[in-house]
């Protein structure tokens, strides 16, 4: 079956974004498609390169790249969204004046556009959130 | 056809779990995640809430979110299924929708 | 012929989105960015619904002045969906009881259901997006 997830909090601070993740690789052994993770509210500072968890501690960021390396996941941040939270891609970063970019490897910023497509185009959608 | 509603609140703390007993249709299934698994335990002052649900729902709740929680072998409302993760995907694609009580 | 600006729309059929409310505004931003993703979802064409239960009602209240909070009211946007072509919005009367108010109380028409309505009508869609 085609799903597709929307993370609605950001890592660490509510237990949406390792739910989201469990859920995930559940699906995927399980041999389902994963359409799409679409992140949004304070869901996109999942998709911050800059976090550095204490050593024992998991990454999330970096259990979602694995994820998306390991199994070509389309992982989309959305744009509004981070633009109000400061996640920006080289791109951004020009267009917007700043100084730097913290999107980490995996993620793609893109528009809400994104999320109705995979509603529209995935057999269920999932919300994880507070 | 029905749909699977989760949960994800303490019943003790916020409102959700009432909200979602209201509105879920007989047959439609219920999932308690994360905050939202100290609703199965029986023996608490909410489990009534759950313990009138099970005949009109299958009530589920994910075991991992019990474990951690140190509520593991703590007993459950009769006729509420622990899942894994794995269990939580099965339902999610047996039932042709999912809405999360956030 | 399809017309130019048909180009680029989605393929598939038209499905049931239900945008669930249920938070009150301003406390948290869940409320305003929902409304974003439902204008942004209307051009898609799909058939869109938008529940107001719970806290959820707070929303379409009457009255807003978010002046002395130094935050943008969202009130007025509610009443620009029309617009959008989003025009069913559903009110559950159970939560605007308990909480005092009446239809005339909020600031767009709405069609005001039951608890048992509104949970047919969750029923009844394919997609339920809740923030």
């Amino acid at each position: 079956m085609k799903l597709s997830i929307l993370v609605n909090e950001g890592p660490y601070q509510h237990q949406a974004a390792d739910t989201a993740i469990q859920f995930t690789k559940a699906a995927l052994e399980k041999g389902h498609e994963i359409m799409r993770v679409f992140f949004y509210h304070d869901g996109v500072n999942n998709g911050t390169r800059f976090g550095v968890p204490p050593q024992d501690d998991r990454n999330i960021t970096e259990q979602w790249t694995a994820l998306a390396k390991e199994h070509d996941l389309d992982l989309v941040v959305c744009i509004a969204a981070a633009q109000r939270r400061g996640i920006l891609d080289e791109n951004e970063a020009k267009r917007q004046g700043k100084d730097g970019d913290n999107i980490a490897e995996g993620f793609r910023i893109s528009g809400l556009g994104q999320l109705i497509e995979a509603g529209i185009q995935s057999d269920r959608l999932v919300v994880f959130g507070d | 056809m029905a749909m699977l509603h989760t949960v994800n609140k303490s019943p003790f703390e916020r409102r959700s779990l009432d909200s979602c007993l209201r509105h879920a249709v007989k047959g439609s299934a219920i999932l308690l995640i994360e905050d939202g698994i100290y609703a199965a335990i029986d023996g608490t002052v909410v489990a009534e809430k759950i313990k009138s649900a099970v005949g009109d729902h299958k009530v589920y709740v994910l075991g991992p979110d019990l474990k951690a929680r140190g509520m593991g072998d703590h007993k459950l409302v009769d006729g509420i299924e622990t899942v894994d993760y794995a269990g939580f995907v099965d339902l999610v694609t047996e039932y042709d929708k999912v809405q999360s009580w956030l | 012929m399809s017309e130019p600006w048909e180009d680029d729309e989605l393929e598939g059929p038209v499905r049931k989105f239900m945008y669930v409310n249920r938070k009150a505004p301003y406390g948290t931003i869940y409320a305003l960015e929902s409304l974003e993703v439902v204008l942004i979802a209307a051009a898609f064409e799909q058939d869109v619904t938008l529940a107001f239960l719970d806290d959820g009602v707070y929303q379409i209240v009457k009255g807003q002045d978010t002046e002395e909070i130094g935050v943008k009211n969202f009130s007025p946007i509610y009443r620009a969906l029309e617009g959008y072509d989003v025009e069913k919005l559903f009110v559950e009367k159970e939560s605007l009881e308990s909480r005092g108010l009446t239809a005339d109380d909020l600031v767009v028409p709405v069609e005001v259901i039951s608890r048992e309505q509104m949970a047919d009508l969750m029923e009844e869609q394919e997609v339920i997006l809740s923030f």
